[in-house]
């Protein structure tokens, strides 16, 4: 028995090795070695540092965007929604000064402000879709357009800048970091475990891919099927609230064009990670290496001038394609006899 | 053939009897159409219309401005035919969303008669405007670039930020690059930060990586700066005698410039209130006792501690 079992395994090693899990993390390792081939300034420790930084705010929301996927859901008005919280954040700590003065408290206003003005928004998308029985790509599509036109009501087509007081209490949380890593990769981590948690090890990451795979069985397994649904958007507003958290002191401002195309790096980072698109299968490991390949491709374009500047997106494309290609292609398993 | 000759006869009368009436109004109707103030420098271009407009209605009662703003180029075309058919506008000031899908709707208007302006961006065909005002995108490029000869030496090198893929940002970057030609200036590289704050940050941020030794950044653009300026202070990189160029006038920076910041010393203008130029021209069209037809292209003045104030303006969003 055993026997049998070594003498397969040596056979076919490549088909026992678990390239639906890996694929992303080859294509990033890849980019690495490229990024390294171009210049090695990309492995230093400051472009590191950066990277890791900037993936924080896709990732988070990716991680947000995972949960909703998985059941079944999309959502678009995540860019929009950032916008409209980081400009709110703004308002409200620019109007707090006279009062709170530019103080830490002021900061935690902001933040409070953020988590309900994210948990709102998820809940009132979620409410629409399950209650309101409307599309989840219509509603969303409807706030994006909200959110977006807020937001530039708000800066009167202009920007929102952060009173410069506040600016210095609140510019750490951006700039500093902790045990060696910036205060957002550790919010990145936070958010991640939580995330793998919460989708592997409870009953509500279960149901949210029981009603991905099929809604009307779920229904008749007596999930509470408009309820975990409707948790998975308000999930998602959380995960922005904390991605705009960190967002808000990097340049303390706020415009029109804040956040323009998040969705669709959150959504494009989610299905690179594996996560599968229609539903019933969702991976978070995934979703933050999508992130960090998404940033990369960014930083390694800017590394290099050998590409035209007119083709980036036709690099970032095609990367993205092949990153999804290595992780469903069948490795190995041409040999093998179908069973 | 006559039944034709006195029907064109008789829509040519009434025509002419409906264009007397509006003459009898006595009031001149100016359309003013441009795009929807959605980024910062249309906030501005918005802001210095609607104080153009109370200025010169203030000063001239019987001289009607209507602004509309439209966000895309499909709408824009329908905002001017209602300003023709609904208000029978005497002029129109006109900064086009895109060139060619607004050169016919633009020549639809000429048809009927008004004085034609327009601003910033061009038509396609020749010969339509009457006036034309606009900010100077190759001289923008230039001023930077002449400022930068005389800050750096020979074997300095620089590092450019460019806009969004568009003619604007090929006719900045290619009268800069055409002015540092055998300067000895070393162009390290230039990547597009797409007139935006993050951008700006992200791509200087992998520039300071890249690049151990820069001696200035020509940002092009006053967001891009702005960004720019956070990732020199992020890598501390910012005290070394590094200098950023910027460009359009935003008040922020102008503020900087008065207040004698090294970082980010001149900015070059590319301003927002070139309609209330536009604007200005147009009804000294009607009131003007000489004449003013032609083209108006804006100086792409450098902007130093000297002459900053003249360009601040505190209440614009902009």
């Amino acid at each position: 028995m055993s026997d049998s079992a070594t003498t397969t395994e040596s056979k076919s090693w490549l088909s026992s090795v678990d390239f639906k899990t890996l694929g992303p993390a080859i294509a990033l390792i890849l980019l690495c070695v490229v990024g390294f081939l171009l210049n090695s300034a990309f492995l230093s420790e400051g472009n590191i540092t950066n990277l890791l930084t900037r993936s924080a705010f896709i990732g988070i929301i990716a991680i947000g965007a995972t949960f909703v996927i998985t059941a079944g859901g999309i959502d678009l008005s995540v860019g929009s929604m950032a916008a409209v919280i980081a400009g709110v954040m703004i308002i409200v700590m620019n109007s707090a000064v006279e009062i709170m003065g530019t103080g830490v408290a002021t900061v935690l206003l902001g933040c409070g402000v953020s988590v309900i003005l994210g948990v709102g928004a998820g809940w009132a998308n979620g409410f629409l879709t399950t209650k309101g029985k409307i599309e989840a790509f219509i509603v969303t599509l409807g706030t994006m357009g909200i959110f977006r036109s807020l937001v530039t009501y708000f800066a009167d087509g202009g920007t929102l800048s952060l009173d410069y007081g506040i600016r210095e209490t609140y510019r750490p949380v951006y700039y500093e970091a902790f045990f060696g890593l910036p205060v957002p990769v550790w919010v990145f981590i936070f958010v991640s475990i939580a995330g793998w948690v919460l989708l592997n090890r409870t009953a509500f990451g279960r149901y949210c891919t029981a009603i991905g795979s099929s809604e009307s069985v779920a229904r008749y397994s007596a999930i509470k099927v408009d309820r975990i649904k409707t948790w998975t958007y308000v999930i998602q507003g959380l995960c922005v609230a904390m991605a705009t958290i960190i967002y808000v002191p990097r340049l303390g401002s706020a415009s029109s064009t804040t956040g323009v195309l998040w969705e669709l790096e959150a959504i494009a980072a989610v299905i690179i990670g594996g996560t599968v698109l229609k539903g019933g299968y969702g991976r978070i490991g995934g979703t933050i290496l999508g992130a960090l390949i998404l940033t990369t491709i960014g930083n390694i374009l800017n590394f290099t001038d050998m590409i035209s500047n007119y083709l980036n997106g036709t690099m970032q494309g095609l990367i993205i394609i092949i990153a999804v290609w290595l992780q469903r292609a069948d490795w190995g398993k041409k040999s093998k006899p179908k069973s | 053939m006559k039944l034709k000759t006195s029907l064109f006869v008789a829509v040519v009368t009434g025509a002419m009897a409906l264009a007397s009436t509006a003459i009898a109004q006595d009031q001149i109707k100016i359309g003013v159409s441009y795009p929807t103030p959605t980024h910062a420098w249309a906030a501005g271009m918005n802001w210095h219309a609607e104080q153009a407009e109370a200025r010169l209605e203030a000063l001239y009662p019987d001289v009607d401005l209507i602004l509309v703003n439209s966000p895309d180029p499909g709408a824009q075309a329908s905002a001017i035919e209602d300003l023709v058919s609904v208000h029978q506008i005497d002029a129109l000031v006109v900064l086009p969303f895109e060139s060619e899908p607004l050169t016919d709707p633009v020549l639809n208007v000429k048809k009927t008669g008004a004085l034609i302006t327009v601003v910033d961006r061009g038509l396609s065909l020749p010969g339509i405007e009457d006036i034309y005002v606009a900010g100077n995108n190759p001289e923008l490029g230039r001023v930077s670039a002449q400022y930068m000869k005389t800050r750096l030496k020979e074997g300095d090198n620089i590092v450019v930020l460019r806009g969004i893929p568009t003619i604007i940002d090929n006719e900045r970057f290619d009268a800069f690059m055409a002015e540092m030609e055998g300067s000895g200036v070393n162009i390290l590289d230039h990547k597009h930060a797409n007139w935006n704050r993050d951008d700006g940050f992200e791509v200087m941020q992998d520039f300071l990586s890249r690049f151990p030794d820069i001696d200035a950044v020509w940002a092009q653009d006053d967001d891009i700066a702005i960004g720019v300026v956070a990732a020199l202070k992020q890598a501390g990189r910012d005290g070394d005698g590094m200098f950023v160029v910027g460009g359009a006038g935003m008040k922020e920076t102008i503020k900087g410039i008065m207040d004698g910041e090294t970082l980010v010393p001149v900015d070059v203008l590319y301003p927002p209130a070139m309609i209330a130029t536009a604007m200005d021209v147009t009804v000294a069209a009607f009131k003007s006792n000489g004449p003013v037809s032609g083209r108006y292209i804006l100086g792409a003045t450098l902007i130093t501690p000297e002459n900053a104030a003249s360009f601040y303006f505190p209440d614009s969003p902009f």
